[in-house]
């Protein structure tokens, strides 16, 4: 390889490089530094208002029972609605994968579409699907004799909605890597199976899921790590409430961090967020190498 | 499978019929809410708050997209939405392209230990960059502009990682033998590179402009002043104010989320290579 042809590749890959660095690591990288000082809206004045204040932070977040409750809300979505999700996904999948289904596209089409949509636009379509005089799930829910629930304002409820929200909006992604998963299974192994008189319940236990298992990493992989960064549903919703119900840990790092500009302390929440999702990250991959 | 007797394909008639009862029941459940903001944006103002509720207008109305248009000004958050999309999907398709063409066929020193540094990043949450990133906005005045918005999005791992995975599939002879008609790098890159991964920058064009559109946290922070909003951003500050107009909220939703939506369905083919490409890794 001749010398300019290194060069040119610095060329190419500098811009990119630059900005990821410059604009991502550098800015991950003083977070930790940030959530070691005391930087508050005193010091978005002047930089010279901040202090090293060492593993504080951390300390006054540990006994703060916003944060635990925080982290605790964040920990019932991901853990109820991470695997809600999947499995609403791997079923869809499973159904759109028989061999007798008509209109396969199209059905692949429908379900993919709420994935697709803004966010924050579902959400507050959602909001008035859920309102407790006019929604029309309350409706729907009163023609089959049960009571109206006020969804969002309840707090035993209001997560529960949310989950039931973010289920319906994501699980078209989760269902396209699945077909695409199916679709590799080779044939034989399910002649083999029907040969030997296993039932669909048995073959999916004894054929699909064993051969799904890298695609089920990836999909409870990513899935989960979008989950525990939610934000953007309580924060149109719910505004976290009622009683705090729904504030996750990137809700109460936005509040700490953007409406009260207590810097320092909103970065050592996003530093426990990254910790907790890297291990969860750990403890699926430790989990799937086992089985 | 293929012995069934007359009882059998009776059942398997069922089955059929269970199955594609299911689906559709799936399909309505999955489209109902959409639907529904479609018919509710178009009710006279206070019909989508009666009870019983009101599933279709019972006389069709635009006054709540005139009212957004012309006394909430809706058409300049459009405009920003539009603007911010454009310019990342663009610029950030040259950029990621170049990077993505050089990990996967240009040697360089400590390419492959940077591509791993690089891959690491995909596990960080774009949150924890994201309070020093508002300082760093802040030191070079780019809080409340476009480029506040624009910049981070011009590079992405995730891009450049698409991109390196189709670019690998890339001949080398065919470079070579350019490289021996003396083609510089940045022509071969413009003249043999970029036409053999069209499908993958389409795949990737799309995927950003959704991202880009749809994104709302980062928006929200780094723009303060409501002229800059984007529409995700002006739409979850409108719920505010107007929450008890429903109708109206329901046609700043249509508005928000119907151009991503005709996007994805005109060019859902490569949309959805890119959802199947993104996995094959992880």
């Amino acid at each position: 390889m001749p010398a300019e042809g290194t060069n040119a590749a610095w060329l190419f890959v500098a811009p990119a490089l630059v900005l990821i660095f410059v604009f991502f690591f550098l800015p991950v990288a003083a977070s930790l530094l940030l959530s070691l000082t005391d930087f508050d809206i005193y010091a978005v004045a002047s930089s010279e208002n901040t202090r090293f204040v060492a593993l504080h932070n951390y300390a006054q977040l540990f006994r703060t029972p916003l944060f635990w409750s925080s982290l605790r809300n964040t920990f019932y979505f991901a853990i109820v609605g991470g695997p809600l999700t999947i499995a609403v996904s791997l079923g869809a999948a499973l159904l759109l994968n028989a061999k007798m289904v008509r209109w396969r596209s199209f059905f692949r089409t429908v379900y993919f579409t709420p994935f697709v949509t803004t966010l924050v636009a579902v959400a507050i379509v959602w909001r008035y699907l859920y309102h407790t005089r006019y929604g029309l799930l309350n409706y729907a829910l009163g023609s089959l004799g049960v009571g109206p629930v006020d969804w969002l304002g309840d707090p035993h409820w209001a997560m529960p909605a949310i989950i039931v929200m973010a289920v319906w909006k994501n699980f078209g992604y989760n269902m396209l890597i699945f077909i695409a998963g199916l679709q590799s299974i080779p044939e034989e192994l399910y002649d083999a199976a029907n040969v030997d008189g296993a039932s669909p319940v048995r073959q999916f236990l004894s054929v699909t899921l064993p051969m799904l298992g890298p695609t089920l990493l990836f999909v409870a992989v990513i899935t989960m790590i979008g989950y525990f960064q939610l934000f953007a549903e309580p924060y149109v919703m719910t505004q976290g409430g009622p009683l705090r119900s729904t504030t996750s840990v990137v809700l109460y790092m936005y509040e700490e961090g953007f409406r009260w500009w207590r810097l320092g302390y909103a970065a050592a929440i996003a530093f426990v967020l990254f910790i907790v999702i890297l291990i969860a990250t750990l403890i699926q991959i430790r989990i799937q190498r086992e089985q | 499978m293929k012995t069934g007797s007359g009882k059998r394909e009776a059942g398997s008639g069922r089955s059929r019929l269970a199955l594609h009862a299911t689906l559709v029941l799936g399909a309505i459940l999955a489209l109902f809410p959409m639907f529904w903001m479609i018919s509710a944006s178009l009710m006279p103002t206070g019909e989508a708050s009666t009870y019983p509720p009101h599933v279709l207008p019972s006389r069709v109305t635009f006054e709540h997209y005139h009212t957004l248009f012309t006394r909430l000004d809706l058409g300049r958050y459009l405009f920003n939405s539009a603007l911010i999309a454009v310019a990342v999907t663009v610029v950030s398709l040259v950029i990621n392209s170049m990077a993505g063409y050089a990990f996967a066929k240009l040697r360089f020193r400590g390419r492959d230990r940077l591509f791993q540094l690089l891959s690491a990043g995909l596990v960080l949450p774009v949150q924890v960059a994201m309070l020093p990133l508002f300082l760093l906005m802040k030191q070079l005045g780019l809080v409340n502009t476009y480029w506040g918005v624009i910049i981070p999005g011009l590079s992405s791992i995730f891009g450049i990682f698409l991109i390196r995975q189709y670019a690998l599939s890339i001949p080398d002879d065919m470079l070579d033998a350019a490289r021996i008609d003396g083609a510089s790098e940045l022509r071969i890159y413009r003249s043999v590179v970029l036409p053999g991964i069209v499908p993958i920058l389409a795949t990737l064009a799309i995927w950003t402009f959704l991202a880009t559109w749809n994104d709302f946290m980062w928006p929200l922070i780094v723009l303060s002043d409501e002229s800059h909003y984007t529409l995700p951003v002006a739409l979850a500050s409108l719920v505010g104010e107007h929450v008890q107009d429903t109708e109206l909220m329901m046609a700043g939703s249509v508005l928000t989320t119907v151009p991503v939506l005709l996007v994805f369905l005109f060019l859902q083919r490569y949309y959805i290579q890119g959802v199947l490409a993104g996995s094959v890794k992880g």
